[in-house]
């Protein structure tokens, strides 16, 4: 067993795709993604990737999606969580309450007053973040395993909700509130653009700078050619995507009710159109943020680290019991931040809110290439799960399948997709 | 005697019931090899735990440079530059060769941000010295060899300026070539004033390259010897038997 096998490989002899440095499992996926639209798209007649359906497509994955993104961790570390559906109820109810009952009647703000809404999410917030500080405890330093404590969770939480509203629909809730409802909130053409061209410039800095840091050192960074593909690719799609969100244009009786409700008279011809959600903008924070957690924090690199081998980062001085906490209590963040998004979007807080989420969640992260085994698992990937997920599942809708045979196909999907992804790995010889 | 680098006075540890390690007493000093020889079970690796911080012992005391010391986890251990290479090479599979050396020592940026292009310009520095053939810096150590593997881990020990190291096994997985390169590589941080505690399974081994000799069986100290004063069949006597070779006892 020598090392002579292992000498550097010529530039010259990689193929123009090794040379971009991609991501082949989430290249596939991209690639799974895009077939799948198109297909229920010519099914449909051009109806799946219009304007309309590609904005109502990406409001309904936020909630999700969000949740997924904490839900890498947690599978990451080895965990799981079960009680994400159930905690987002609780959270829901906690805020309703909130923003109905307790500030109104305690403080005196009324409903829709500027201080309603922010106050009541951060109260959301503290109380998704505690009560998942408290499930990674009773995992962490009372050795429980996950898949028990959030089952318990499960049946918990959902209840808990059940009684913080004695089981009643809660009904409307503050306008402020709601802007994170899709829909109800969106930044309109103008900003839209905007914000898309700072990301792309912001994209572009980034790429560039890495490379930099890169020659900085001395060793090879990629080509000049597939740099400037990888930047013309970002940007096309930044840009792409605020171009598809920016064509949908709001409803002509819609509009015009917007004007009267403002006194005004809606001008003869007047058009505009939705622009990029609030949610989906909160929706992209959150992604960002989760990556640069995974992949450039001390945090993110234990989490992965321990993952990896729980019994090395102890070694290496990583507190993993603590270490545990923090995962959870981030995902209870999240689920408290999706608690936002979906009870906005239904304009109510509903006992049944964020039933079987638990399983969107983790069937997202697990199709976005997040390994139970852990160790392994991208922010980006478990997005693009969410969002193969309610492709599949509006696809089908609007071609007619029945809703019975609609969850036959994606619980099959599931399967299948790791499936794949094992015996790609396989074939990769990667673990 | 000059004061000794490390001292384990007295040191017991027991896992229910069982006495793993039982009043050891074991000492190492600057520049010096000392091997730890015994059966699997013999507690070396146990013994050993209690100094890199990773078992708490149940009684007995550590000096360092004269001084006591209290190692309650292996930060504590890093922060008397105590390093262990590992037998299982304690390396994150799913990490690269610079996210493992540098495994809760991150470089940061000014930002607070790990700096993986400093941590993989450094790596490739300490690797060019240990093992010039290692290119592998953006792969999983997964991908690595038995060998690769083994210098990432011995990599860690050594660039963190160590002045104890611990290496439990460092040659267990490793073919002959290698097995050469680790026995230069001790010889070569002996002369740097190292010292060094190597757990071993092979006799010839240790009797090329320790100076002193502590042998364990059944979680007690059989005897410390003068490698120089014994031969392989005494330390063969002491590790199966329990059997103290004559007079020869170091002081």
């Amino acid at each position: 067993m020598t090392d002579t096998d292992i000498r550097p490989v010529p530039v010259s002899r990689k193929n123009p795709i090794q040379q971009l440095e991609l991501d082949m499992r989430l290249l596939g996926m991209v690639g799974a993604f895009l077939v799948l639209c198109v297909g229920f798209d010519l099914i449909t007649d051009g109806r799946f990737l219009t304007p309309r359906n590609i904005f109502n497509l990406t409001i309904q994955t936020v909630s999700v999606a969000i949740m997924a993104c904490g839900m890498v961790f947690v599978i990451v570390t080895r965990h799981i969580d079960l009680s994400v559906g159930a905690l987002l109820a609780t959270c829901s109810a906690v805020m309703a309450m909130t923003q109905t009952a307790i500030l109104p009647e305690m403080l005196g703000l009324g409903l829709n007053h500027p201080l309603t809404a922010p106050v009541t999410i951060l109260v959301g917030l503290l109380t998704g973040t505690l009560i998942g500080a408290f499930h990674g405890w009773m995992v962490g330093y009372l050795m429980i395993p996950a898949f028990i404590v959030t089952l318990g969770g499960l049946l918990v939480w959902r209840n808990v909700g059940w009684f913080l509203t004695d089981g009643q629909t809660i009904g409307p809730l503050d306008q402020n509130f709601m802007i994170f409802g899709g829909i109800n909130g969106t930044l309109g053409p103008t900003l839209s653009w905007i914000l898309g061209g700072l990301a792309a410039v912001a994209a572009v800095i980034l790429q560039w700078n890495g490379r930099r840091a890169k020659e900085k050192h001395g060793f090879s960074a990629k080509p000049m050619w597939a740099e400037l593909t990888l930047s013309g690719i970002m940007v096309t799609t930044i840009m792409g995507f605020i171009w598809i969100l920016n064509s949908y244009e709001i409803p002509t009786a819609r509009l015009r009710r917007m004007f009267e409700a403002r006194g005004e008279v809606m001008p003869e011809g007047f058009t505009d159109t939705y622009g990029l959600p609030i949610s989906v903008l909160l929706l992209i924070a959150v992604a960002i943020a989760m990556t640069i957690i995974a992949k450039r924090t001390r945090l993110g690199r234990y989490i992965f680290a321990t993952g990896g081998n729980p019994d090395a980062a102890e070694l290496s001085g990583i507190n993993t019991r603590l270490l545990t906490v923090k995962v959870f209590a981030l995902m209870g963040a999240l689920t408290a931040l999706s608690a936002v998004v979906a009870s906005s979007r239904l304009a109510n807080h509903t006992n049944d809110i964020g039933t079987l989420d638990e399983l969107r969640v983790i069937a997202a992260a697990v199709i976005g290439g997040t390994a139970l085994a852990g160790g392994v698992g991208t922010i980006f990937g478990a997005i693009l799960g969410a969002l193969i997920m309610q492709s599949l599942q509006s696809g089908m809708a609007m071609v007619g399948v029945d809703a019975p045979y609609q969850n036959i196909v994606v619980g099959a999907v599931l399967v299948i997709a790791v499936w794949i992804d094992i015996v790609y790995r396989k074939r990769a010889g990667i673990n | 005697m000059a004061t000794p680098l490390v001292e384990m006075r007295d040191m017991s540890i027991s896992f229910g019931g069982i006495k793993a390690v039982d009043h050891v007493t074991v000492d190492l000093h600057p520049g010096e090899v000392v091997g730890l020889l015994g059966h699997n079970g013999a507690g070396k690796s146990t013994l050993i735990k209690m100094l890199s911080g990773a078992y708490q012992p149940d009684g007995g005391e550590i000096f360092i440079n004269g001084e006591k010391a209290t190692i309650t986890n292996p930060r504590d251990a890093r922060t008397y530059n105590i390093e262990t290479i590992y037998q299982t090479l304690a390396l994150a599979d799913n990490l690269d060769a610079a996210s493992n050396l540098f495994l809760g020592r991150e470089l940061v940026s000014p930002l607070g941000l790990v700096d993986d292009a400093a941590m993989e310009a450094e790596t490739r520095q300490i690797m060019g010295r240990l093992n010039p053939n290692f290119q592998k810096f953006s792969a999983p150590v997964s991908a690595l060899s038995g060998g690769q593997r083994q210098s990432v881990a011995i990599a860690r020990a050594v660039y963190f300026n160590a002045r104890i190291l611990i290496m439990d096994e460092p040659t267990a997985a490793l073919g002959p070539h290698e097995t050469q390169m680790v026995s230069e590589l001790i010889h070569q941080l002996k002369a740097e004033g190292i010292g060094i505690f190597l757990i071993d399974h092979d006799v010839h081994q240790v009797m090329e390259l320790c100076d002193r000799a502590s042998v364990m069986k059944n979680g007690r100290l059989v005897g410390t010897v003068n490698v120089k004063d014994v031969t392989d069949d005494d330390l063969l006597g002491m590790i199966i038997l329990g059997k103290h070779p004559h007079e020869s006892e170091a002081a």
